[in-house]
Parts: structure tokens; sequence; C-alpha cells
């Protein structure tokens, strides 16, 4: 029957159909990292002094630190000296003014990717950054946005441009030493995105970034910088890819939210990064840090993330609500299969008065994977009246997959409520076994079954990307029936 | 059109059916009668196809095929149709997707073009009306959140929709108020033809006032010990099973 259990671990075998390498020149630093290295990443982006400083600071204060142990992933030893911190496509002489400039192979790599970079983009109607190994590519529509007063660039552009910006919030919101990941992003870094709405402005577009990792035996390291200024709101989404290879990849980015006064920032991550092959050989490690920060009265930030790809997946989007009245909210979609890894969850940080969290994560488990959800709600004295609502669901396909909650809860005002619900289920076998007694292939049946486990996530994101992520989704498990 | 042969089956190491013999020809209604644990949901789950249930010997033949060899989907595809005793919740999937998906896989089977959307809803929106079901089952979940009584009602909509040649429909009655009763056994009627069968598996006779049997077993420890007409229900109720069990021990 082809509902048995072997067949169906047969079918876990999914394909990864971003595998491929782009074959183009690229200048890249040597494997190894010390203040030289720093220096030279610096220097290659003519960056002016106060970053190089905080650069160093970073570094310094890295090479103090130990890499955290905590989190329940398992893998070897990263030799830091054995990965090459910078590596970006040659172009003739300087990072492209334009499209047009751009090497029409990797302009190809994205039209593969199905990342609408060119015309396409014009019609989707989402403006795109697109960041390739460390450097920024392309970044579209810069003009209809620069109208609406938004600046959305690379954050090398931002750096040369806007360097009185970067300096006012940089590292605001994740300082340089936060943890050991963040702090070895702050000391190399090579790009990211950058996006400043001004006030009262409701950016007309979503913004999107894409990130690709090509080049073998380089980590990629960005940084993404986003503050919407008094009344502004601004819808960005983030999605990632990397070519099948068989050593383990370091990503390790930061993602830093400003939200001012009744401003909000919606930030979603589509992230299907290599996850390795079925017996758990190579992959992408995930260690990012992102938080966003309330810093005004009535903002909102709020998080959504469907992480499908790495081998290990270390990221807590976080939200410190500081300002009266601010509302972090943080849905997830995690899905672990084969040999993948994923502790992921949230912290809330409630400081202001009626602050409000929400946070909903759903974790698939199938082959032998491992998924935590790890969570924190923190509500400090003077959060009179905070408010949380927790939920937690985990779905396992299979017998030999694994999810663990461990939700922190810290409360220190007595007028607050936080809740939390959480549910662990086996993907029914009744459930399974009623789709297919109504004529419903396994695989269709999974499908929608775990479809319907995430749909509370999914409507969170933007629509044009709900689709893409629910096609993720079935690629990832095809046939991961339990 | 089911031809049940000598039919064991054991659930978790434990012997459940112990050579059962069913013939159920097109056209027919057999109600499949029994107490407790007499093994009538096994049989009802050993024909679907669930794995968890072991044919330990005995052959079943649906319409002429090796009914035992084919997997749960590919005997829903031909036609046969599990109402469950207790439907299952899937939350998040949306009712009306899921039985469009089963129309579909079915006429795909049949080598059928799939139903269009617009076709559909009308469909569903006169057999939903049939069954006295409110436009709310059209958005909500897969059993999600309904009562007993919506379930089961759920469970013969789904039934009409799919058009079965044969049903088998565990327990549909039970949990049922007089009403609802009557709405679901409506149900099982109209789908009544020369071309179909179906088996009641039932508990109580009162469902068989309103869907009247051409046949009725009692199953009883693995075994049918007495098969009979409409009236072997009525004398069930009144004198037990314990007649008939005590009947075949003589």
């Amino acid at each position: 029957m082809s509902s048995k259990p072997q067949d169906v671990e047969a079918l876990i075998g999914q394909k990864y159909r971003h595998g491929f390498v782009t074959d183009i020149e690229s200048d890249s630093l040597p494997p190894g990292l010390d203040e030289g290295v720093v220096a030279a990443i610096s220097k290659k982006k003519r960056e002016p002094q106060f970053l190089l400083d905080w650069r160093l600071k970073a570094f310094r204060h890295w090479q103090t630190m130990q890499e955290p142990l905590w989190a329940r992933v398992h893998y070897k030893p990263i030799d830091y000296q054995d990965i090459s911190y910078y590596s970006a496509p040659r172009a003739p002489a300087n990072a492209p003014k334009s499209l047009d400039e751009v090497d029409p192979k990797l302009l190809a790599t994205y039209a593969k990717l199905g990342i609408p970079l060119h015309e396409r983009a014009r019609l989707a109607g989402v403006a795109v950054d697109a960041v390739f190994d460390s450097v920024s590519v392309a970044t579209t529509f810069k003009d209809k946005l620069g109208k609406a007063g938004v600046i959305f660039c690379s954050f090398s552009d931002a750096v040369h441009n806007h360097p009185e910006l970067i300096e006012r919030y940089l590292g605001t919101v994740v300082p340089a030493g936060d943890n050991f990941f963040a702090a070895l992003n702050s000391a190399v870094f090579s790009d990211g995105s950058f996006v400043y709405v001004p006030p009262g402005v409701r950016c007309p577009m979503e913004l999107s970034t894409y990130f690709r990792i090509n080049a073998a035996k380089t980590g990629q390291f960005e940084r993404t910088l986003i503050v919407a200024a008094e009344g502004a709101s601004v819808s960005y989404l983030e999605g990632c890819t990397a070519p099948m290879r068989d050593e383990n990849q370091l990503h390790a980015a930061v993602v830093e939210l400003v939200a001012l006064d009744d401003a909000q920032i919606k930030y979603s991550t589509v992230q299907n990064w290599y996850p390795g092959d079925e017996n758990g050989i190579g992959g992408i490690y995930n260690f990012v840090t992102k938080r966003g920060e309330c810093r005004g009265r009535n903002s909102k930030i709020s998080w959504t993330q469907v992480e499908t790809g790495s081998a290990i997946t270390w990221k807590y989007p976080s939200c410190v609500l500081k300002g009266e009245n601010s509302v972090g909210e943080f849905y997830s979609v995690a899905v672990a299969n084969n040999y993948q890894q994923a502790d992921t969850g949230t912290k809330m940080i409630h400081i202001g008065r009626n602050t409000k969290s929400t946070i909903v994560s759903k974790g698939i488990s199938a082959g032998h994977a491992e998924n935590t959800y790890r969570g924190l709600v923190k509500i400090l004295p003077s959060a009179e009246g905070a408010r949380n609502f927790t939920q937690c669901d985990s779905l396992l396909l299979g017998a030999k997959c694994a999810a663990h909650t461990f939700p922190y809860m810290e409360v220190r005002n007595p007028t607050a409520t936080v809740e939390h619900e959480a549910s662990t289920s086996k993907i029914g076998e009744d459930q399974l076994f009623y789709c297919l007694q109504r004529g419903i292939s396994a695989e269709d049946a999974v499908n929608m079954i775990v479809s319907g486990f995430c749909k509370v996530v999914f409507k969170e994101l933007p629509m044009e990307f709900a689709v893409e992520a629910q096609n993720l989704l079935s690629v990832s498990l095809e046939g991961a029936v339990g | 059109m089911l031809n049940i042969s000598n039919l064991s089956a054991r659930v978790a190491g434990k012997e459940i059916l112990k050579g059962v013999n069913l013939a159920v020809n097109a056209g027919e209604v057999h109600a499949v009668m029994g107490p407790n644990g007499s093994g009538k949901s096994t049989l009802a789950q050993v024909l679907a196809g669930r794995e968890d249930y072991e044919v330990t010997g005995g052959s079943v033949s649906f319409e002429g095929r090796d009914l035992l060899t084919m997997a749960p989907e590919e005997r829903a595809r031909a036609g046969l149709f599990l109402g469950f005793q207790y439907p299952v919740e899937i939350p998040g999937v949306n009712n009306v997707y899921l039985l469009k998906a089963a129309l579909n896989a079915k006429r795909k089977a049949a080598g059928e073009p799939e139903v269009d959307a617009y076709e559909f809803l009308a469909l569903i929106r006169e057999k939903m009306k049939f069954m006295h079901m409110s436009e709310t089952f059209l958005t909500r979940g897969v059993n999600e959140g309904f009562s007993g009584g919506e379930k089961k009602r759920n469970e013969v909509l789904q039934m009409l929709v799919l058009e079965p040649k044969l049903a088998i429909l565990d327990e549909t009655d039970s949990g049922l108020d007089i009403d609802a009763l009557k709405v679901v056994a409506d149900g099982i009627n109209s789908l009544r033809d020369q071309r179909r069968a179906v088996v009641l598996v039932t508990h109580y006779q009162r469902l068989l006032d309103y869907i009247v049997p051409d046949q009725v077993h009692v199953l009883s420890g693995g075994r049918i010990l007495k098969s009979g007409d409409k009236s072997l229900a009525l004398e069930l109720e009144r004198r037990g099973y314990d007649w008939v069990q005590a009947g075949q021990g003589a």
C-alpha cells in the first residue's frame, strides 16, 4: 500500500531546487580572520572612520566571547580561520550603478531563482535588493521609492550616502557585542539592506531583499537596518537560497528594526538556505540575530517567518517594547526535515505601559530532525498592564523526529496578563487515513494537513509571498508522511 | 458487489474478526448489528484498508477486484466510502477544499476532468440544503469544532457528493437527536438505487425505522451468528444479543 511507513520514509527525500552554482569571477579575501581582515573589508568598502572603529571594537569584543552552547543544536566546531569573510562578484570597476550594468550571469541567476529583478519586478510591484555573496548587486525601484522619500538601498550605499542615519541607528538595537554571532557580524559584515521611511510616509510598495550565497568556503554576514520614523509604515520581505555543497557554510546576519512613534514595521522572512542532503551532509549554519525596537508610542513590529532551509537554524526575532501601547508580534513556521536542526523562537521584552505581544509558533518536524521552540516573555516592573499571548504548536511527521518547547516567562509586574497555550501532535494517522479514505493521495493529504496547521501564520505573509511559502512547504515535506 | 469470505483480522495482536462471511449485492441495504466489541467497527476499518488492522485470513472481493490488495485511496476511488464513527478534525483545512480534492481524485482516477469550481459550489450548496446544513459549513475547517451531530451530517454530505457504489456507515446514527436522525436517514435513502449498496453498522434498531434494510446480520465474537430480514432487528431489540449468542452455543 502506498501509505506504508517505509514508502513514506523514501518519499521524504526532497530535492533542493536552488542548489546550482553560478560560475562567476569573484573578488575574495583569503580565509582567515584578524584585525587586518576587518580593516581590509572596511577599506574595500571605503568606509568612514567611525564604522571602521565600530567594527574593530566589535572584533576585539568578539575575541573575548565564547560560542553559545545553550541551543539544542549539535555541530562540529566551526573553524573561524577557515572561512573567507569577503567575496564579491568581480565588476569592471566599481559596483554597478544600475541594473543594466549588472553582470548578465547574475541577472540570470536571479531569474533562475524566480526573483524579479528586471521587467518582472515592475509587474510584481515589489522593490528588490539582491545580495549575492557579500555585496548588494541591484536595487530596483529606487526612483519610485525616492519620490515617496523612502530610502531603500544596499547597506554600503547607505554608508556613503546617508552616513548620519547609519551612525545614529547602527547597533542601537543589537549592540556590537550583543552575542557571539552578532559581534562577529558587526566586525565583518559586508553588505545588506537599509531602509528609512520618513515621518508620515506609508511605503508605497513591498520591499524585498534576496540573499544568495554562491562562493564556496565563504561566510555570509549581511546586516539589515530598517527605520520607520514617526507615523511611517513599511512591509519588508527577505528570501534566501544557496548552492548545494558538502561542506557547511556559515551565515551570521543581523537585522535591526527601529519603529518610532505610531510607526509600523512588518518583517517577513522566507528562509530556504540549502538544508544539507538526506544524510545531513552540508547545508547552511544559520545563526542570526534579529531584533526590533518599538521605540515610540503606539508603534508596532511584526515578525513573520517561514523557515524551511538551513542545516542549523538559530534565530530569535525579538521585540523590545519600549513605547507605551506598542505592539510586538511573532508568527513562525519552522520546518525541519531529514537531519535539520532548528532552535528558534522569539523574545518579547515589555518595558512600556500597556504593551502587547502575540506569539504564534508552528513547528513541523520530519525525518530525523530536531525542532525547538525557545521563547522569552519578559515583563519589566515598568510595563503596567502588559499583555502577552503565546501559542506553540508542534507537528511530528514520523517517529524519528523530535519537537521541544522551552517557553520562559519572567513577569515582574502584577498587572500583566500572560497566556500560554501549547500542543504537540503527531500528524494524525487518523487525519491521514480520513483523507486517504476520501481518495486523496498520501502526499496531497500531508500537504493539506500541514498547510492547515500553518494557516494562521501564512495569512500574515504579504499575499505575493504566501503562495511561494505554501509551495516551499510542499517541496520541503514532499511525501513526509508518518 | 461485495463478497467477504472467511475474513479474519487482528488489531494490536488481538484476533477480532474470526471468519466473517457476507455477501452484499448492488441495490441492497444491509445492517450489521451486534454488541460492543463484537468487531463491527473493525470490519468497517478493514474494508476501508486501515493499516493497523492486519488481515490474517480470508478474502474480500469488491466488484470483482481483490479489495485487500488495494491501497485505501484506491478503494475510495473505486467507489468504497466509509462514514466514520468518529470523524477526525483537521484544523485549518477547509471542509469544502477537502471535499473538492476528494471528488477530483475520484474523477481523475475515472479519467474524467476535474470539477469546475463554480459547478462544485452549486453541487455542494444543493447537497447542503438537502442535509439542512448552514452556509457556515463552507468556510469551516474539516470537522473543526463541529458537534457530534454536525460531524455525522458532514459524513453524509461527503457521501452524497462522492456518490460511492458502496457506502459503509459506521454508527452514523449515534449521537443524533431524532430530527437529525431523520435528515441523515433521508440523505442515505436518497443514495439508494439499483447500482449502489449500503452497509449500516449500528447498535440500535431505531435507524432501521427510517432506512429499511434488506438484510440484518448479527456480528458477535468476530463472526456473523445470525442473518435475517428487518424483523430480526426488531427481535434483537426485544430479546437482546444474549439470545443470539445463546442460540449459537447450543
